[in-house]
């Protein structure tokens, strides 16, 4: 662990939180990466405001885990001080962006679990977990629509757009089936009733976006291997070099701030 | 708090609430955060002034000059120390934006977003009212616009571009 990283101490309920928040940090400094770079002004609009809509919600649940954890630490000990092995987010929203159809797939395949999720959360017990949700799951409504129309646009589109969709979504595909795994600690909140279980929302996924690849004429992946790792902080090569980016700043001059 | 003190902390409360109620979100400086349904609640105790704001966007910027100006408003007005609270349950709505909002929206050029609409708002099911013509012929040109707040819209009668505020 590189000096000047915290240590968290973890709960069920901190862990949760850090894990939800890394999924939206990371694949919004992901989407931020395209900022000036999108095919056209109307799609370099959108990818940033999607990219911070998610850092927002990273900010409020990094935030509560900071509440519920007591120790101190604000939003950014989290973001900025943790390394690759302490950060808990999914393979799928740490690789690359690749081209403008990988960028959207990767969006749609995310968009599509964690809306009708969010929507689930926002009805939890715990009030501030409900609250971040309920906003949430408004925001995620337009990623869904968002994507889903890209992604049916590229595939039903030329043979090149048809071919770099098809590879972005053979490309990804197995490491969709982590966002539906739980571990023991998060099986702890489901069985208190505070958050719900994930598995419950894979048959409802994959049918929506096997009738948005259906309409997209393109076809859905058959394999049944998926990756797994993310959750447990084993990474992809990709969010070390992600991390020294969006974390060069506090590691180079600790404490900064403007 | 004593009985005999309420009436001051009363009004002292209500003057709060005046001033912040007056401070106008920055990206769209017609409204203010009392019209927006941001400002949540201001208590006084022990001398103590506490004032409760609620976001709109989950990612909005415009939070933290939000609070920054609430306390340079109260500070102007000898009112200090003021702790600015950010409370995200019950979560805000565009539903808590008060009527004159919407109409200072409107002569802005912005469309305010559709009363009660929720999610079917999302999809494709709005009626956007040009804030210029008035026309209800009009058509989405980008969802995502200049703020997280906002959607690009076109009108077909005038043909103006407009703002729309989008429903959450």
């Amino acid at each position: 662990m590189p000096a000047g990283s915290i240590t968290v101490a973890e709960t069920p309920l901190v862990r949760f939180l850090l894990r939800r928040a890394d999924d939206a940090l990371i694949l919004g400094h992901r989407l931020s990466e395209w900022c000036g770079h999108a095919p056209m002004m109307e799609e370099d609009m959108a990818l940033a405001n999607m990219g911070l809509d998610l850092i927002g919600q990273a900010r409020s649940l990094y935030t509560y885990a900071g509440e519920a954890e007591a120790q101190g630490h604000g939003e950014d000990d989290f973001a900025y001080l943790r390394d690759v092995r302490g950060y808990g987010n999914l393979l799928l929203v740490e690789q690359p962006n690749g081209d403008f159809a990988c960028t959207m797939v990767r969006q749609l395949l995310y968009s599509a679990f964690i809306d009708p999720y969010w929507r689930a959360l926002a009805t939890s017990p715990d009030a501030t977990l409900a609250a971040i949700a309920a906003k949430a799951e408004k925001e995620s409504a337009y990623h869904v629509r968002h994507s889903a129309e890209w992604v049916i646009r590229l595939g039903d589109g030329t043979p090149e757009s048809h071919r770099r969709a098809q590879d972005a979504l053979d490309g990804l595909w197995a490491f969709t089936g982590e966002m539906f795994e739980t571990d023991d600690s998060e099986r702890h909140l489901i069985a208190a009733g505070v958050v719900p279980d994930p598995a419950r929302f894979e048959a409802p996924w994959r049918a929506m976006v096997a009738d948005i690849v259906a309409q997209a004429t393109l076809r859905l992946p058959q394999g049944g291997w998926m990756q797994k790792g993310g959750r447990a902080g084993r990474h992809s090569e990709h969010l070390g070099h992600l991390l020294s980016d969006l974390q060069y700043m506090q590691r180079a001059f600790p404490g900064a701030s403007w | 708090m004593t009985g005999a003190a309420l009436p001051d902390t009363e009004a002292l409360r209500s003057e709060i609430w005046r001033l912040a109620g007056a401070v106008v979100d920055p990206e769209i400086p017609v409204l203010s955060i009392a019209d927006l349904g941001v400002l949540r609640d201001v208590r006084v105790s022990d001398g103590q002034v506490e004032v409760e704001i609620t976001p709109t966007y989950s990612g909005c910027p415009a939070m933290n000059m939000i609070a920054l100006e609430i306390e340079l408003a109260l500070d102007k007005a000898g009112i200090r120390p003021v702790k600015v609270h950010t409370v995200l349950s019950p979560a805000w709505t565009t539903d808590w934006m008060t009527e004159e909002g919407r109409q200072k929206l409107r002569a802005y050029g912005i469309a305010p977003p559709a009363k009660g609409r929720g999610r079917r708002a999302l999809f494709g099911e709005e009626e956007v009212c040009c804030p210029q013509c008035g026309s209800t012929d009009t058509t989405e040109i980008a969802a995502f616009g200049s703020t997280s707040c906002k959607a690009l819209w076109q009108c077909r009668a005038c043909r103006e571009p407009f703002d729309y505020f989008k429903c959450h």
